[in-house]
C-alpha cells in the first residue's frame, strides 16, 4: 500500500481547511512545477494496460530527472477504475483541484469519449492513448492530440498487407464486441477489400466471454483470420485457436493490442507465427527506444509494449511543446496548439508528427512472432512509413463517410 | 430517548451544513463530490425502500436508474427539450418499474434477487448491443444541463443546490412514505406476509406499489446522474452499479433513512477521493465493509447509535440496556 | 456438420468446468444458505496459486491439490472468524462476502499484477481426441471426467455417509442437531471449507483453458449463480444438470443467436425463474 504523503497533506489542506486553500494565492510563478495528470486504470480488469501506461511515463520522467525544458515536472496519477464516470471524476480532480497543465491518457475509448467535451470546456490539453477514431476526425477536438494510433490506423495496414503481400483471398475476422474492436475490424475490412480480398465472416464475441470455442468453431474454410482482441482476451483466444487445431492451418493476423510486446510473456507456443500490425516495436533500433527498453527492463523487469511506449512518446511531446513555448508553457491553449505542431525525429516508435486533427502520422510495423532462445519475440518484417489515420484514402472523402462501426462500411462478401 | 427538540435542532444543523457546504468546502472538485454523494444517496434511499422496508433485495436497480438516464439522453440527443425529456424519462422509469415488479414479484427472497439480477443484466445487454438505439459502448453525450426558472446549472455550486433540493425532496417523501399507514403495511409484508394476507391486505399490490415508488426515485437519481456527468454509457447499468447501491444500503444500515446516505458517502469518497492517495483503495474499502459488519451487523448508522448508547450508559454508571441489535432506535427511523 | 459436433462436445466440456465451479457454491449456498459472493474470488485465487505452483515446475495434480488445500484453509478461516457471527442473516453476509471479494481481487492484482497468466496444458494431457472425424483437445474432456468424479464423491458424501447425515441434520434444524450431540459449528466450517476448496480446484483445472486475469472472479460468480439457481438450490443433481444445461445453452446460443449474445444466459434464467421460482430441481420452500 503506497500513500503519497505529499498529496495526502495537500488533500487534507484542501478538504479540512478549505477556507485556507481558497485564500491561498494562486502561484503562477515560473518556479512552480509543471503538472502532468495521468488518467489511467490501476484497479479492476483493465489494470494491465493502465499499469504499463504509468510505467511508460514514469520511465520517461526518470530519464529526464523530472525536468522538462528546464522546469520541474510533477506527475499526478489518477485511477479511473476503467469506467466513464470514474474517468470524468478523475478528470475533474486533476483539472479543477490539481490544476494540471496537461493530461495524459485515458486508456479506453469509452473513457475518452466521456471527457472530451469536458477537457475542451476547461481548456486543458489532453494526450490520448485511447483510440476512439472520431476524437481526431469528425469530432476533432483542438485540445486533444494522439501520439499512439486510431483504432484503424494499424489495421488499415494489416488489411493491405494481407491482400497484397500475403495474397490471402478470403478472410474471417473476430474481435471483442466494443467500439475499439468495431473500428479495427472495419478499417481492416475496408483496406483489405479495396486491395482485392474478401471478408467472408465477421464474429463478435462479447468483451467478457468465458470460452471462445463456439466462435472459433464457426470460422469455417478461410485463408486467414484477423483478430482484434484487446486486454487479456488475446491470450485466451489464441490458446483456444491452437487447441482446436487451427494454428498452423489457417494463418492468424492481429492488431496491435492482440500481439503487444508486453503481452508476449503471457503467451505460449500458440502465438508463434502470428502476424501483427503495430505502431510500436520493442525491437526498433532508435536511440530513444534503446534507452526506453533498457529503463523498462531495469526498473520493472518487463519488455515494454504499446501502452507504455505511447505514454513515453506523450512525455516527449510535452517536452517538445514546452521547449517551443518556453515561459508561456502555462498557457493551456498555447500548449494545445504547440502540441499539434510537435514533430519528433527520435522516439521509441520512430519519427512522429501530427495531422491537423491532432492524430499521429508515423511508422507502422508488420511483425511475426518467433521463438528465439525459448523467448517469444515479434520480429519486424515490414515497415510502412508515414502512415496517417486516413491510410491511403482522400482525407475529405474519408471524413464525409460515417465513422467506422460494427456495420459500417457494410460487409458485402459475407457467406452464410 | 426521542426528544423532539434535539432532533429538531439536529435536522436544522444538518440542513445548514448541507446548504452552506459550497461556501466552506473550497474547491469545485469537492462540491462535485458532494453532488455525487447526494445523487447516489437518492438511488440508495430508493433501493432501501425495498431492501430495508419491504424485505425485497434487488440487484437490478441499476437497470431502472439507467433506463431513465438513457430515455432522457436519447430524447435530448434527438433535439427535444428538457421539459419534455425529464417527465417522459420518469414515465419510462415508472413503466419499466411496473414490468420489473410484475416479473420479480413472482418470487420473494433469493428468487426475487435473482430475477432482478437477470432483468438488470438483460437491460445492460440491450444498452450495450442495440447500438443503433443507444450508440453502444460509445455512449451518448448530453450537451447541456437544464436551466430551471432561468437558473443555469452549469457551475458546480448551482448543480449542487439543484441536487440538494431533489435530494431533500426525496428524503422528505420517503420519510412520509415509511411513516404512513402504507409504509407500516409494507413493513408488515416484510415481517409477517402470511398474517397480512389473512388480515385482508393485498400483499402483492403493496409490494408492487413500493417497487413503483422505489423505481420512480431510482429514475430521478438516473436523471441527476446524466445531468451531472453529461454522458451515459452501458457501464451505468452494469451489475457493479446495482451491487454498489446495495453495498451503500447495507453498510449504512438498511431500513433506516440516514443509513443509505452515509453508505453512499463512504463508497463515493473511497472511490473518488481516497483513491487519489491510496493505490489499494479497493482493499481498504473491502476492509471497511468487513469491519462495519463485524462490529455493527445492523449497519453503520444504527450500529453507531447503539454503541454510543451503550457507551453513554456505561459512562453514567448504569448497566447497558439489553437493546436488541437488529433494529434501529426509533429516533433514526 | 463439424460445427454442430464441436459445439456439442464443447458444451459437455464447458459443463464439466461449470460443475467444478458451481458444486462448491451449491454446498455453501444450497446447504448453508450463505449467499457467498466470494465464490468467484475463491476460483480465481485457486487459479493464481495453481499458475504459480506450476511455474515452479510442480506436477499439475500436485499443484491442484496444494491450491485446493490452501483454499480449504482460507475458506475455513473466513467461516470461523467472520461469517459465523452472521448466521442466518443474509444482508450482512452479502456485505461481508462482497467486501472479501474486493480484498481478494486487489490482493491478486498486487501479487500477480494486471497481466494475464496462462499455464501450459499439462504435458501428459496435451493430446487430441478424435471424435467422429473431428479433433478435440483431450484436456477439456479430462475436466469433464474429473467433474463427474467430484459429483459422485459429493453425492456419496452428502447422501450416504454419517458426516453427510450430520450435515443435513445441522442444516435442517441446527438446534435439534446440537441437542443430539452434533457439533454443528464445526460442520459448517467444514462445509464452507469444502466449498471454497472445490472452487479453488476448479480454478486450477480451468486455468489452462480460461487463463487467469483480474476480473475473472466476477466473470465466474454469475455463472455459478446461474447454474445453482437454474438447477435449484440445495440440489447437487440440480447443479450437475444445470452445469451441462448452461454448457449447451452457451455454446449453441452463441452460435445460433449472435444477436442475443449478451442475454443468452440471463434471458432463459429469467424465463425459468418467472415460471418456476424454485428452479428446475428445487423444492418449494415454505
Amino acid at each position: 500500500m503506497t500513500i503519497k504523503r505529499r498529496t495526502v497533506l495537500a488533500g487534507m489542506l484542501a478538504s479540512g481547511a478549505g477556507a485556507v486553500a481558497v485564500g491561498m494565492p494562486v502561484a503562477r510563478a515560473q518556479s512552480a512545477p509543471f503538472k502532468i495528470g495521468l488518467l489511467t486504470v490501476k484497479t479492476g480488469p483493465l489494470a494491465q494496460g493502465g499499469i504499463q501506461m504509468e510505467q511508460g511515463i514514469a520511465a520517461f520522467l526518470k530519464e529526464k530527472n523530472n525536468t522538462l525544458a528546464g522546469r520541474k515536472v510533477e506527475l499526478l496519477v489518477a485511477d479511473t477504475g476503467g469506467n466513464p464516470a470514474g474517468a470524468k471524476t478523475k478528470a475533474q480532480e486533476v483539472i479543477e483541484r490539481d490544476k494540471v497543465n496537461v493530461i495524459l491518457g485515458p486508456l479506453a475509448a469509452f473513457e475518452l469519449l466521456a471527457i472530451t467535451d469536458y477537457v475542451r470546456d476547461n481548456a486543458t490539453p489532453l494526450i490520448s492513448l485511447a483510440a476512439a477514431e472520431d476524437v481526431t476526425q469528425r469530432k476533432a477536438n483542438p485540445f486533444v492530440i494522439r501520439p499512439s494510433a486510431t483504432s484503424g490506423q494499424c489495421s488499415h495496414v494489416m488489411g493491405d498487407y494481407a491482400a497484397k503481400d500475403l495474397n490471402l483471398k478470403r478472410v474471417a475476422t473476430i474481435s471483442d464486441d466494443f467500439a475499439f474492436g468495431h473500428e479495427q475490424i472495419s478499417a481492416f475490412q475496408r483496406a483489405y477489400e479495396d486491395a482485392g480480398g474478401k471478408v467472408v465472416k465477421k464474429l463478435w464475441p462479447p468483451l467478457v466471454t468465458p470460452d471462445y470455442t463456439p466462435f472459433i468453431a464457426q470460422i469455417g474454410k478461410v485463408d486467414g483470420v484477423f483478430h482484434g482482441f484487446a486486454g487479456s482476451n488475446p491470450v485466451k483466444f489464441m490458446r483456444s485457436y491452437a487447441d482446436l487445431g487451427l494454428k498452423g492451418k489457417v494463418p492468424l493476423l492481429a492488431g496491435w493490442t492482440g500481439m503487444d510486446d508486453a503481452l508476449l510473456k503471457s503467451l505460449g507456443d500458440e502465438a508463434v507465427g502470428v502476424l501483427s500490425a503495430a505502431y510500436y516495436s520493442a525491437t526498433a533500433d532508435t536511440p530513444s527506444n534503446r534507452r526506453f527498453v533498457a529503463a523498462m527492463q531495469k526498473d520493472y523487469g518487463v519488455l515494454p509494449g504499446g501502452y507504455s511506449a505511447g505514454m513515453y512518446v506523450a512525455g516527449q511531446c510535452v517536452e517538445a511543446a514546452m521547449q517551443e513555448l518556453d515561459s508561456k508553457a502555462d498557457d493551456r491553449k498555447a500548449l494545445a496548439e504547440a502540441l499539434h505542431r510537435v514533430a519528433l525525429t527520435d522516439t521509441p516508435r520512430g519519427a512522429v508528427k501530427f495531422d491537423q486533427y491532432g492524430n499521429v502520422v508515423g511508422e507502422v510495423f508488420i511483425r511475426r512472432c518467433d521463438k528465439k532462445d525459448g523467448q517469444l519475440v515479434n520480429t519486424v518484417i515490414k515497415t510502412y512509413q508515414n502512415v496517417s489515420q486516413f491510410w491511403s484514402y482522400n482525407e475529405r472523402e474519408f471524413l464525409a463517410n460515417p465513422v467506422y462501426t460494427r456495420d459500417y462500411p457494410p460487409a458485402k462478401n459475407l457467406e452464410n | 430517548m426521542s426528544r423532539p427538540n434535539t432532533q429538531f435542532f439536529a435536522r436544522i444543523l444538518a440542513i445548514a451544513v448541507l446548504v452552506s457546504l459550497p461556501l466552506w468546502i473550497g474547491n469545485s472538485y469537492y462540491i462535485n463530490i458532494a453532488s455525487q454523494i447526494l445523487i447516489w444517496a437518492v438511488l440508495a434511499l430508493a433501493l432501501n425502500l425495498l431492501v430495508g422496508y419491504a424485505g425485497l433485495t434487488s440487484l437490478g436497480h441499476a437497470g431502472l436508474f439507467g433506463i431513465a438516464g438513457y430515455a432522457a439522453a436519447m430524447l435530448l440527443a434527438a433535439g427535444h427539450g428538457h421539459l419534455l425529456a425529464v417527465p417522459l424519462a420518469l414515465v419510462v422509469a415508472l413503466l419499466a418499474s411496473a414490468l420489473f415488479a410484475i416479473l420479480a414479484l413472482r418470487a420473494t427472497g433469493i428468487g426475487f434477487l435473482m430475477i432482478t439480477l437477470a432483468i438488470g443484466q438483460i437491460l445492460w445487454g440491450i444498452a450495450y448491443r442495440w447500438a443503433s438505439l443507444t450508440n453502444g459502448d460509445n455512449g451518448i453525450s448530453v450537451s447541456s444541463r437544464p436551466a430551471p426558472f432561468g437558473l443555469s446549472l452549469a457551475s458546480a455550486p448551482a448543480f449542487y443546490y439543484a441536487t440538494l433540493a431533489v435530494f431533500l425532496l426525496a428524503l422528505a417523501s420517503m420519510s412520509v412514505f415509511v411513516r404512513s399507514p402504507f409504509g407500516a403495511s409494507l413493513v408488515g409484508t416484510r415481517d409477517q406476509a402470511r398474517r397480512m394476507t389473512a388480515l385482508g391486505y393485498n400483499v402483492w399490490l403493496i409490494r408492487f406499489l413500493a417497487i413503483l415508488f422505489s423505481g420512480f426515485w431510482s429514475g430521478v437519481a438516473g436523471l441527476l446522474f446524466i445531468y451531472y456527468n453529461q454522458f451515459i454509457s452501458p457501464q451505468v447499468m452494469a451489475l457493479t452499479t446495482s451491487a454498489e447501491a446495495l453495498l451503500m444500503v447495507i453498510s449504512g444500515g438498511s431500513g433506516t433513512l440516514l443509513g443509505p446516505i452515509f453508505g453512499a458517502a463512504i463508497v463515493v469518497v473511497m472511490k473518488n477521493v481516497v483513491s487519489a492517495y491510496i493505490e489499494r483503495w479497493n482493499l481498504v474499502l473491502g476492509v471497511i465493509f468487513i469491519l462495519i459488519i463485524s462490529f455493527m451487523p445492523e449497519g453503520l448508522v444504527p450500529g453507531s447509535v447503539r454503541l454510543w448508547r451503550v457507551g453513554w450508559q456505561a459512562w453514567r454508571g448504569k448497566r447497558p440496556a439489553a437493546a436488541g441489535t437488529g433494529s434501529a432506535p426509533e429516533a433514526w427511523r | 456438420m463439424s460445427l454442430w459436433l464441436t459445439l456439442a462436445v464443447n458444451s459437455i466440456a464447458l459443463g464439466g468446468l461449470l460443475f467444478l465451479l458451481s458444486s462448491g457454491f451449491s454446498l455453501i449456498f444450497g446447504l448453508m444458505r450463505i449467499p457467498n459472493l466470494m465464490h468467484g474470488s475463491f476460483f480465481m485465487l485457486g487459479a493464481y496459486l495453481g499458475v504459480t505452483l506450476l511455474a515452479r515446475g510442480l506436477n499439475f495434480w500436485v499443484a491442484a491439490l496444494l491450491s485446493t488445500l490452501a483454499l480449504a484453509l482460507i475458506g475455513g478461516l473466513i467461516e470461523r472468524v467472520l461469517l459465523r457471527r452472521l448466521a442466518g442473516d443474509p444482508l450482512p453476509q452479502v456485505l461481508l462476502t462482497l467486501g472479501g471479494a474486493f480484498i481478494v481481487a486487489d490482493l491478486c492484482l498486487m501479487l500477480w499484477t494486471g497481466d494475464p497468466w496462462q499455464p501450459g496444458t499439462p504435458e501428459h494431457l496435451r493430446g487430441v481426441v478424435e471424435v467422429g472425424g473431428l479433433y478435440f483437445p483431450l484436456f477439456r474432456l479430462v475436466i469433464v471426467a474429473v467433474g463427474l468424479v467430484v459429483a459422485i464423491a459429493l453425492w456419496l458424501l452428502v447422501d450416504w455417509t454419517r458426516l453427510g447425515a450430520k450435515i443435513r441434520a445441522g442444516v435442517d434444524d441446527a438446534a435439534i442437531a446440537r441437542v443430539v450431540g452434533i457439533k454443528v459449528s464445526q460442520l459448517f466450517t467444514l462445509v464452507f471449507a469444502l466449498g471454497a476448496a472445490l472452487a479453488g480446484f476448479g480454478g486450477v483445472m480451468g486455468a489452462p483453458y480460461l487463463s487467469v486475469y483480474p476480473g475473472l472472479d466476477f466473470e465466474m460468480l454469475p455463472l455459478a449463480l446461474i447454474v445453482v439457481i437454474l438447477g435449484g438450490t440445495g440440489s447437487l443433481l440440480g447443479a450437475l444438470v444445470g452445469s451441462f444445461l448452461i454448457g449447451f445453452l452457451y455454446n449453441f446460443g452463441q452460435a445460433l443467436f449472435p444477436d442475443l449474445a449478451y442475454v443468452i444466459l440471463f434471458l432463459p434464467m429469467l424465463v425459468i425463474l418467472v415460471l418456476r421460482p424454485q428452479g428446475l430441481f428445487g423444492k418449494v420452500v415454505p
